[in-house]
């Protein structure tokens, strides 16, 4: 089988293999897989018995008519075994070859590591590829450019920091009309809780961050969103495997904390985000576990619920169907809270199989929504399987805890017409919640 | 060792200094491996301190017995045969009346057997199974355009053992002398390269679960199965 594709130009790769040489592509693979990478990968690479255990666990693989060259070991192949096959000296067509494998078709989603019988973490080796394309350079041009935002501003969409504090006060202006003396306090110490929002929520979906405050209002939260930059809990250097801004964001995230005084950061509805704060960043900085709770939407709900914080009054009737998102379902296990919550919201929940922590992947994660538009058909033609599992379920509502799941499949749903509305928690429970008498305006 | 310098031959070459060397080289290789592979994991700062015997321990029993996994469990045929190849593969080396007898003869010991016409029908399915494996290899896609021919060879090394200590108990094709020196020597062969080879996950196996298997229990809270 050949390793057969549409030419596709990102000038983030193109333009950069212009202007590197050979000697450079050597320096950071040997860097990276002589310094940087050890035990880890030299194990993996030896026990991998090419069984073959892990290819249908893929939904790029799935999804392609059975093409090898899209199974877990065969991108593993076709990079990793690769370069060391040609021991680092590799030519620039090869760094664009493995750019478009680790970038445009592999979502690093995890599921293949639980079909290997050795546990081999194939999603590790594939993020090793794209540490060495990050030290290069060659990574997707979109990327790159909200890895720069996040080194400049630490919000993925070159937002100043006035701009974030007029937002949140015209918003908090318009929720008054909802909620009686609602209020989004900025920069408050000592509060409890820390809520930090998603670049989107203070640009194009405002009214997400809306809907939080609502929620924090009405459940009486002691609460704040920072007063300086570090408000965005998006971190899109974390893609190219720049670990360097991604710690810096990180940090930025807990200083802020620690400044405010704060007994926990609450997040809203995002994966990747979720797992840097909780330990992929976290690590790097040389923390054993997130110094003070970091809190995912999906668990603040969980918990506003159980302890009857915040009371739903009515319930969706139409068929709804829940995705996992990988992030915090396969990589922190809050199946069980996701559907709790889903539980309370809804009638009518048909799941879909595989589910839980077994779920295939939106096809829009780990950086493949981030890497643009012209990366978009690799993502629709990936996602097949994910759409005919959610045909599959006749659901009306998608619930998608997640912005890179919540946009990977409203694209699946235009593209396969699949007529579903795709939803956050955030904005159902906001809309089914009883809002006491004495809050109405 | 003492029949070598009586009789030197090939044979008691074999059966002598050469079964030394293969046995040294098979546990020194493996404690080197695995003290190199210890050595290096600490380089890696999220190996060891997030180690948990609870989820080592799951993750191994959920792949050590049969269908534990849904990967397995979604791979009926696959697993049945490795299963199988694995069972008889060890049972066989480990338990054939004449291994036991060897090792007694040189010191003594003596471990339960198998019956011979079990251990006969172990031997036969062990080179079945590896014949099914060589096939999969050729024929399904995915896993043809994986494969090296070193793979072939690592299966080939494997199978020689078998192929020839089951023709030596029949006593077809060659000399039953001949047959058994080639059984030997293969069989040596095959341990000497354990260590160095593909062959590795013999013993790499349970350190690859042990972490895989600790980092989705304690830090994913999910299953690694």
């Amino acid at each position: 089988m050949e390793f057969k594709r549409k030419p596709i130009t990102d000038i983030g790769i193109d333009e950069t293999l212009k202007g590197v040489d050979e000697k450079k592509i050597k320096r950071a693979i040997d860097w990276v897989l002589n310094r940087e990478a050890s035990a880890r990968l030299k194990v993996f690479v030896e026990t991998c018995m090419r069984c073959g255990m892990c290819t249908t666990s893929c939904h790029h693989y799935l999804s392609h008519e059975k093409d090898p060259t899209y199974a877990p070991a065969g991108k593993v192949k076709q990079t990793i075994w690769d370069i060391l096959n040609k021991k680092g000296k590799v030519t620039k067509e090869d760094i664009k070859k493995y750019a478009r494998i680790v970038f445009s078709e592999c979502n690093l989603c995890r599921r293949c590591v639980q079909f290997c019988p050795f546990g081999i973490d194939i999603a590790y080796l594939l993020s090793l590829v794209r540490r060495i394309c990050c030290l290069i350079g060659a990574v997707p041009q979109y990327i790159q450019d909200q890895a720069l935002s996040h080194m400049q501003t630490t919000n993925m969409l070159w937002f100043r920091q006035d701009e974030w504090l007029d937002t949140v006060q015209w918003l908090e202006d318009e929720l008054k009309a909802e909620i009686k003396d609602a209020k989004i306090p900025i920069g408050r110490k000592n509060a409890e809780v820390l809520y930090l929002a998603h670049g989107l929520e203070a640009k194009y979906m405002t009214g997400l961050l809306t809907n939080m405050a609502k929620i924090m209002n009405v459940a009486k939260i002691d609460w704040t969103v920072p007063d300086t930059d570090g408000w965005d809990y998006t971190n899109k250097a974390f893609y190219a495997c720049d670990f360097e801004t991604m710690g810096k964001i990180v940090r930025t995230h807990y200083e802020v904390a620690f400044r405010l005084n704060v007994k926990k950061i609450v997040m809203g509805e995002c994966g990747h985000a979720y797992r840097t704060g909780i330990y992929e960043g976290v690590r790097y900085l040389g923390w054993k576990e997130s110094p003070i709770p970091y809190i995912h939407g999906v668990q603040f709900f969980y918990e506003l619920l159980k302890e009857g914080r915040i009371k739903i009054a009515k319930k969706i009737e139409e068929i709804v169907t829940i995705q996992d998102p990988c992030n915090i379902v396969r990589y922190r296990g809050m199946g069980k809270m996701l559907r709790y919550i889903v539980s309370k919201l809804c009638e009518n929940i048909v799941e879909m199989t595989p589910k839980d922590d077994h779920n295939y992947c939106c096809s829009a994660g780990g950086g493949m929504i981030d890497a643009g538009p012209v990366w978009k058909s690799a993502r629709m033609e990936g996602g097949k399987i994910k759409a005919e599992q959610i045909k599959n379920t006749g659901a009306k509502i998608v619930i998608a805890a997640c912005h890179t799941c919540h946009k990977g499949i409203e694209d699946l749903n235009e593209y396969y017409k699949l007529g579903v509305h795709v939803k956050f928690l955030t904005d159902l429970i906001a809309e089914l919640m009883e809002i006491p008498e004495e809050m109405k305006p | 060792m003492e029949q070598f310098f009586k009789d030197p031959s090939l044979y008691t070459f074999l059966r002598g200094p050469m079964l030394w060397l293969a046995f040294l080289v098979f546990f020194l290789g493996i404690f080197y491996r695995i003290a190199i592979t210890l050595r290096e994991a600490k380089k890696e700062k999220i190996v060891y301190p997030y180690l948990s015997l609870r989820y080592t321990l799951r993750s191994l029993f959920r792949w050590l017995i049969p269908y534990g996994s849904i990967s397995m469990r979604r791979h009926p045929w696959f697993t049945a045969i490795t299963f199988l190849f694995h069972i008889c593969l060890i049972s066989v080396s480990l338990f054939l009346v004449g291994h036991v007898e060897l090792w007694y003869e040189s010191w003594k010991i003596r471990w339960w057997t198998l019956p011979v016409s079990l251990a006969d029908g172990m031997t036969f399915i062990t080179i079945f199974c590896i014949i099914l494996l060589i096939l999969r290899r050729l024929f399904q896609s995915d896993i043809r355009f994986l494969t090296s021919s070193s793979d072939y060879l690592i299966l080939t090394l494997v199978a020689l053992p078998f192929i020839t200590g089951f023709l030596a108990h029949h006593e077809l094709i060659l000399d039953y002398k001949i047959m058994l020196t080639i059984h030997m020597l293969s069989g040596e062969i095959m341990l000497m390269a354990i260590p160095f080879t593909k062959l590795s996950h013999m013993f790499l196996f349970f350190f690859t679960r042990a972490h895989t298997g600790s980092e989705f229990g304690a830090v994913r809270h999910s299953r690694d199965f």
